[in-house]
C-alpha cells in the first residue's frame, strides 16, 4: 500500500516535470488575459447621515492601461467590471458628488488587490463628528446595546446548545439557520409585499419547517447510519458553505432593511437612546427566551428533552421517544434561531452571512455558559453580549476588533474551565 | 462554446500556482488531520501568518525577502505553539471551535485599520516577493507555451519552486508516517488513552504534528502571497481551509499521494465549473446568472462535495475506511 502511493509520487513529479521541461513551445494558446472570467470591483456610497447616494461615477484603472467606469445605482451601489485578478486604482470623480455631499476622505485609493471575483471599496464620505460623552454614560449605552445583542444571539444559542445536548452535533450551519430566517422574512416582506409582521410570524414558521427538513433529510439518516461526530460535524461545515453560497446568489451581497421600522428616531431614557424596534426586539427575545425555559423545566416534553440530553440511552429505555424529541428540539430550534434572524435583520440589515458573522460568538457563548446545557447558552449568550460591548471602552480597542475580544475570551474559557460556567464537571480533554 | 479552451484553462489551473499552494496546505493538515487526528479548522491562519511575516518584513520594515521568509515560518510555528497549548488537552469538538475562532481572530486583526500601518488593513501589501523573481533561471520573456498550455514566466518559476517543496514535503510525510514517531501518531489517532498508557507524552507529540503540519500549510502561504506579490486578508477566510479539507478528503486522508491527487483534481474541477459557467453565461446559454454569481455556485458545489464525501466516501479516492479516525472520543 504504502510503496504503491510512492510511486504515485514519482509519477506525478516525472509528469509534472515531464510537463515543465519537456514539452516544445507550439504558440496556440490563443485566450490571453481578456477571456478570464471577470472580477468585480464594487461599493455604497452613503452620507453622512447613512442615506444612499446615487449617480456618483467610479473609475477602476490598472497599470496595464485598463479603465472601467460605474455610477452608483438609487441603493448607493456602484460596481465596475475588472478582467481579473490584479491591482487596480479606484477613483471617485468628486465632480459627480451631489451638492451638500462631503468629498471623500481618502481619494483616489490605491493598491486595491482583486484576487477572487468581488472586492468591496469603500469611500468614506466627509469627517465623522465624534459626540463626547462621559464613559459612565457610554458604558449604560453600551451595556443596554449588548444585553439587545446578547438576548437575540441567545435565542439561537438555546437551539445550537440543545441539538448539541440530544444528538452530540456541533452545528456549523446553525448559522445559515439564522440567516434562513432573516432571508425568507425580507422576501415574504419586500418581494412579495405581505406586511411585515405577518411575515415575521410566517418567517418563523418556515424556520421551523427548514430544522424539520435539516433534521429528517440529513441528519436522520446520518444518525442511522451511524457516522461518527467529527464526520457529521464536517458534514455540517459543507452545508453551511453551500447555504451561505446559496443565499449570496439569490439574494445578493448587499446589506437591505426590512420593508418596515427602516429608520427610527432613538428614545432618550437617562443616558440610553434606544429606537422602538429595539426594545421591541429585546422585549419579544426575552419573552420567547422565558417561554422556552418554561417550557423546558415545567412541562413533560421539556423534561424529556433534558432527560435526552442527559444519557439518550437511558432515556430510550425508560419509554422516551428520543427520535421525536430530537425532531421536535430540531424544529423548535431551528424557528428559535430564525426568530432570532428576524430580530437581528431588524436591528441591523439583512445581508446573507448574518449568520455566519455571528455563528462564532454563538458558539463563544455556548462555551462560556456549558456546551447542551440550554440555560447556560442563555448567561453565555448575555455575558458574551456585554463583553464585547463594554470591551470597546478600554483604551486602544476599537469596534472592529471588539468580535476579537470574544473570541480571545473563548480560548482563555476553554483553558480555564472548559466545561463553562454551568456545565457539569466532565472530561474534556 | 470553446471546450478546448476550457480544458486547457482547467489543466493550467490544475497544475498552476494556487494548486501548489492548496497542496501543499493539505500536506501539512494531512499529518495533522489525517495521521494524527487533530481537527484542526484554522489552517488558513497558518497560511496567513506566514504570507504576512513575509509581506510585513519586506515591505513594511524593508528588510531582505529572506528575512521575511525566517520571519514568516517563525510566525506560523508561533501561532501552532499559541494555539496549541491551551487546546491540545481539549476532546475534538472543542479543538475544531477554537481553531476556527483563532483563524477569524488572525483574519479580522490583519484586516482591520488599527493596525494598517504595519499590516496593511483590507488591502493588504503588495510588492514583497520580487527577490524571488531575480533568482529564477527562466530568461525574461512573455511565458512559454507547452503545446496549448501557457504559463508565464512568474508563474512557472513559482510552480518549478512549489512542485519541488510538495516532492519534498510529501518524501518527509513517507518516511515521518513509516517511522516509530508516526506509529504513535496513529496510535494516538486510533487510541489517546492507549498510546498515554504507554508512557508517551501524547500532547506534545500532538504539539508536534501540529507544528510541523503548521510549517508545511505556511509553505503554501507563502507560495500564495508570492504568485500574486500581494496578501490581502480575505484571501485566509474560514472558505480556504475548508477548501482544504476538501482537497484532502478527495484524495483520501493519511495517504502520502492523498493531498496531490486531491489537489490537482480539485483544482481541475473548481476551475472547469469556473469556466464553463462564465463561457455559458457570456454565450448567454445561461440567463439567470451573471458572471460574478459564477464563483458563488462553484462554493456551493465545494460544500456539496464536502458533505457527499464525508457521508458516501469519507476515505476519498486513495484512503482506508478503517483507518479514517471519525469518532469524537
Amino acid at each position: 500500500m504504502v510503496h504503491w502511493s510512492v510511486t504515485r509520487i514519482v509519477a506525478l513529479v516525472v509528469t509534472c516535470v515531464g510537463i515543465l521541461g519537456g514539452a516544445t513551445a507550439l504558440a496556440s494558446a490563443a485566450h490571453a488575459a481578456e477571456d478570464q472570467p471577470a472580477g468585480l470591483v464594487q461599493g455604497f456610497l452613503r452620507d453622512l447621515a447613512g442615506n444612499p447616494v446615487p449617480g456618483v461615477d467610479v473609475t477602476a484603472t490598472d497599470t496595464a492601461g485598463f479603465s472601467g467606469i460605474g455610477t452608483s445605482d438609487e441603493a448607493g451601489r456602484w460596481e465596475v467590471k475588472v478582467p481579473g485578478a490584479g491591482t487596480y486604482t479606484v477613483e471617485l470623480d468628486e465632480e459627480t458628488l451631489p451638492d451638500g455631499v462631503a468629498a471623500p476622505t481618502k481619494n483616489p485609493i490605491d493598491n486595491v488587490v482583486v484576487t477572487g471575483s468581488t472586492r468591496t471599496v469603500l469611500f468614506t464620505l466627509g469627517e465623522r463628528e465624534r459626540t463626547l460623552t462621559s464613559k459612565w454614560d457610554q458604558a449604560a449605552q453600551l451595556s443596554v446595546e449588548g444585553l439587545r445583542f446578547g438576548l437575540i444571539i441567545a435565542l439561537a444559542a438555546v437551539g445550537l446548545s440543545l441539538i448539541y445536548g440530544t444528538t452530540g452535533l456541533t452545528n456549523f450551519a446553525h448559522g445559515e439557520i439564522i440567516t434562513f430566517g432573516a432571508v425568507i422574512t425580507w422576501w415574504l416582506n419586500v418581494t412579495l409585499g405581505i406586511p411585515f409582521i405577518l411575515a415575521a410570524i410566517l418567517g418563523v414558521v418556515l424556520s421551523g419547517a427548514f430544522g424539520f427538513v435539516n433534521d429528517q433529510a440529513l441528519w436522520k439518516p446520518l444518525r442511522k447510519r451511524q457516522t461518527g461526530l467529527i464526520a457529521m460535524m464536517i458534514v455540517s461545515i459543507g452545508l453551511a458553505l453551500a447555504l451561505q453560497n446559496i443565499f449570496l446568489i439569490f439574494f445578493g451581497g448587499a446589506s437591505r432593511p426590512f420593508g418596515a421600522f427602516e429608520t427610527q428616531a432613538g428614545i432618550e431614557m437617562g443616558p440610553v437612546s434606544l429606537t422602538p424596534k429595539d426594545m421591541a426586539a429585546m422585549t419579544i427575545a426575552a419573552i420567547v427566551l422565558t417561554l422556552a425555559g418554561l417550557a423546558l423545566l415545567k412541562t413533560r416534553f421539556g423534561k424529556a428533552t433534558r432527560a435526552v440530553s442527559d444519557n439518550p440511552a437511558l432515556a430510550a429505555s425508560s419509554g422516551i421517544d428520543v427520535e421525536r424529541v430530537i425532531l421536535v428540539v430540531w424544529v423548535v430550534g431551528a424557528a428559535l434561531a430564525g426568530l432570532g434572524g428576524i430580530l437581528q435583520g431588524l436591528t441591523q440589515q439583512v445581508f446573507p452571512l448574518l449568520g455566519a458573522q455571528s455563528l462564532l460568538l454563538i458558539f463563544a457563548a455556548v462555551t462560556l455558559g456549558g456546551l447542551g446545557t440550554a440555560f447556560g447558552a442563555l448567561v453565555g449568550s448575555i455575558l458574551v453580549g456585554l463583553f464585547i460591548n463594554l470591551s470597546t471602552l478600554i483604551p486602544g480597542m476599537t469596534p472592529e476588533l471588539k468580535n476579537v475580544g470574544a473570541l480571545l475570551l473563548l480560548i482563555v474559557v476553554l483553558m480555564v474551565r472548559p466545561q463553562g460556567i454551568l456545565g457539569r464537571r466532565s472530561r474534556v480533554g | 462554446m470553446d471546450w478546448g479552451f476550457i480544458f486547457t484553462a482547467s489543466v493550467s489551473y490544475a497544475l498552476g500556482a494556487l494548486t501548489v499552494a492548496y497542496c501543499l496546505a493539505a500536506i501539512g493538515l494531512n499529518l495533522q488531520f489525517g495521521y494524527t487526528g487533530l481537527l484542526n479548522f484554522g489552517q488558513a491562519a497558518f497560511l496567513a501568518s506566514a504570507g504576512y511575516g513575509m509581506a510585513v518584513m519586506v515591505t513594511t520594515f524593508e528588510l531582505s525577502f529572506w528575512v521575511g521568509i525566517t520571519v514568516g515560518l517563525l510566525a506560523t510555528l508561533a501561532l501552532a505553539l499559541l494555539l496549541g497549548l491551551p487546546t491540545l488537552r481539549l476532546r475534538a469538538d472543542y479543538l475544531a471551535i477554537v481553531t476556527i475562532a483563532a483563524a477569524e481572530v488572525v483574519r479580522l486583526v490583519v484586516r482591520s485599520v488599527k493596525f494598517k500601518e504595519t499590516l496593511g488593513g483590507s488591502d493588504g501589501l503588495q510588492q514583497f516577493a520580487n527577490r524571488f523573481y531575480e533568482l529564477s533561471p527562466l530568461s525574461d520573456g512573455f511565458g512559454i507555451n507547452f503545446g496549448p498550455f501557457l504559463f508565464s514566466n512568474q508563474e512557472l518559476w513559482v510552480m518549478i519552486v512549489g512542485w519541488s517543496l510538495v516532492a519534498l514535503f510529501s518524501l518527509i510525510t513517507f518516511l515521518l508516517a513509516r517511522s516509530p514517531w508516526g506509529r504513535i501518531l496513529k496510535g494516538i489517532r486510533e487510541d489517546e488513552d492507549a498510546v498515554r498508557s504507554l508512557g508517551k507524552n501524547v500532547y506534545w507529540y500532538k504539539m508536534q504534528a501540529l507544528m510541523l503540519g503548521a510549517m508545511m500549510a505556511g509553505f503554501g502561504g507563502f507560495i500564495i502571497g508570492i504568485f500574486f506579490n500581494a496578501v490581502s486578508p480575505d484571501i485566509y477566510a474560514t472558505a480556504l481551509t475548508f477548501a482544504i479539507y476538501t482537497i484532502l478528503i478527495l484524495g483520501g486522508a493519511a495517504r502520502v499521494a492523498g493531498p496531490i491527487l486531491g489537489a490537482i483534481l480539485f483544482g481541475f474541477l473548481f476551475q472547469f465549473v469556473n469556466v464553463t459557467l462564465s463561457e455559458a453565461v457570456n454565450a448567454d446559454y445561461i440567463t439567470f446568472l451573471d458572471s460574478s454569481q459564477t464563483a458563488q455556485i462553484r462554493l456551493v458545489l465545494v460544500g456539496a462535495g464536502l458533505m457527499l464525501l464525508m457521508i458516501y466516501r469519507p476515505q476519498g479516492i486513495l484512503g482506508d475506511r478503517r483507518e479514517i479516525a471519525l469518532d469524537a472520543r
